[in-house]
């Protein structure tokens, strides 16, 4: 509740900055013309297309970014010397902005689907390895041995205690990634794209249509506060122990 | 009086951190327990006692020495050998039933014998009703109650308790320890049992084993020859009284030794 009422003031704000003549209608749109410009684009300008275009890029991405990752994150914290191994290049590759890669990654995989994939493919990859590999590195140790004392074996304790141990976490993992995730593709979809919602806002800079950026952008929110509700619905829904 | 198990010339020295000196937690223990014995070991905290419980458990090598179950040596963790920690160990994400059945999917029994011995200690520990509670929904003891299920369903050799009853509230504790002694009196399975707790150690033991202060190592061996069943009663009899003052001498001694280092 509190929430929403911040959302409001907000908004709020907004109006009475521009409606109020305070901020030139070319930098900053209000928010009717806002909604208006919004409304164009989903029935005009075939917005909507552009929005699945960029959540199919985001998903992908991610879904090959986590299929790679959680395994390996798991066997690295599971096993000291496969950390010992990957540690030290996983920390070094995490902090290669995926942004930076985006020349390259045209001039490798041209400006297709697949460069749009790997872009949010590589910012994700990494954090989601060593940040699994850290959640399964710490699981109890208690448990773990109390597992071997009930009969487990190295392989069993992987899957049925680590793996159990800290899939909640793992799922939120994913969730803060997938924000981040987010970031990524709009600035693959602001150079060389012809679709999505990156694309839109960098056609509409061009055009100063600032009420039609701003609903790009607002856009974006949602999806992403969408897709953090159903995670978090998901986790309850899949690990009820947690909140038992 | 047959040898279930063998501890021989055990002891562990820790490396010590960060260029520290290393830890001597265990002086050379011989230790031998009998077929259906109930051993409690008793000692001040810090005198390494769940050490040898660890070693004896397989979740920790010895220094020097080796220990023999049914005269096999102990090189790793094993069904074989139950153990139930002093932290809650129960997996959280398992209900109560499949916590308890852990060990039996571990070694394929199938279902409809799986639930049936799950039925069985359900019942035993007094926790019908509870099969599909999750962890976080039990207190304490329950909690130390389904530990024990769930490491008795296994069947072991020998049952091995590090201070399980030891974050219990007085009175829980001393239902807790009735009812593991009223299983014993069932089962007879062999047990070893670890507490700082003199009354506790009397009360379930058939022989207390009395450990010195850091480092570790028995130093005295006293026979609990009170007849079973025992009750909360017997816990204020002569007998008990008697040897009660007896090991309180023991471990008083140890104690200030133990006070003395920190
Ligand atoms: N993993 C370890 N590394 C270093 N020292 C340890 C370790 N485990 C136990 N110790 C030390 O060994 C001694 C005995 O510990 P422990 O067996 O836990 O005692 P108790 O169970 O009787 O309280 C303590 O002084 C403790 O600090
Ligand atoms: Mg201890």
């Amino acid at each position: 509740m509190l929430g929403l009422a911040f959302f409001a003031l907000f908004v709020a704000a907004w109006a009475v900055a521009t409606l109020g003549g305070f901020v030139s209608a070319t930098f900053l749109a209000d928010p009717v013309t806002m909604l208006k410009d919004g409304w164009l684009l989903l029935t005009r300008f075939g917005f909507l297309h552009d929005i699945g275009v960029t959540v199919w890029r985001v998903v992908g991405g991610f879904a090959l970014a986590a299929l790679v990752a959680v395994p390996v994150g798991i066997v690295m914290g599971a096993y000291k010397p496969v950390e010992a191994l990957l540690e030290p290049f996983v920390s070094f590759a995490r902090y290669l902005p995926a942004s930076a890669f985006v020349p390259l990654l045209i001039l490798w995989a041209g400006i297709g689907e697949l460069q749009k994939l790997l872009v949010i493919f590589i910012g994700s990859v990494f954090q989601l390895v060593l940040m699994v590999a850290v959640a399964v590195g710490s699981t109890r140790r208690d448990l773990v041995e109390a597992a071997y004392t009930l009969g487990s074996n190295e392989r069993s304790v992987v899957r049925r205690v680590l793996l159990p141990a800290n899939a909640p976490d793992i799922a939120e993992i994913l969730r803060l990634v997938l924000g981040w995730a987010w970031t990524y593709v709009i600035v693959a979809e602001l150079i060389g794209s012809s679709s999505g919602i990156g694309h839109m806002i960098i056609d509409s800079q061009s055009l100063l249509a600032t009420g039609q950026m701003i609903f790009g952008i607002i856009v974006i929110g949602l999806i992403g506060l969408v897709s953090d509700f159903a995670f978090k619905a998901g986790n309850r829904a899949l690990f009820p122990w947690r909140l038992a | 009086m047959s040898a279930k198990l063998l501890v021989e010339n055990v002891s562990r020295v820790f490396p010590g951190v960060r260029g520290g000196e290393p830890v001597t937690a265990l002086q050379p223990t011989h230790l031998t327990v009998g077929e259906n014995d109930f051993i409690t070991l008793l000692g001040p905290s810090g005198c390494g006692k769940s050490t040898l419980l660890r070693i004896v458990a397989g979740l920790d090598r010895p220094t020097t020495g080796r220990v023999l179950l049914d005269g096999r040596e102990v090189a790793g963790p094993g069904p074989e050998r139950g153990m139930v920690f002093q932290s809650y160990t129960l997996f959280p994400w398992l209900t109560v039933a499949q916590n308890i059945a852990y060990g039996l999917v571990e070694r394929g029994v199938p279902e409809a014998q799986r639930r049936e011995t799950v039925a069985h200690y359900l019942d035993r520990m007094g926790l019908s009703g509870f099969a599909e509670h999750w962890p976080k929904q039990l207190s304490g003891g329950m909690q130390q109650r389904v530990a024990i299920a769930r490491a008795l369903a296994n069947d072991p050799a020998i049952l091995l308790l590090d201070e399980p009853f030891g974050a219990l509230d007085n009175q829980t504790r001393a239902l807790m320890q009735e009812l593991l002694l009223s299983i014993w009196e069932r089962d007879r399975k062999t047990v070893l049992f670890v507490t700082h707790d003199i009354e506790e150690a009397i009360f379930l033991a058939s022989r207390v084993l009395v450990m010195t202060a850091r480092p570790g190592r028995i130093k005295a061996e006293v026979p609990v020859d009170l007849p079973h069943p025992r009750g909360y009663r017997m816990k204020t009899s002569p007998e008990f009284t008697a040897l009660k003052a007896r090991l309180t001498e023991e471990i008083r001694a140890e104690a200030v030794l133990a006070a003395a280092e920190h």
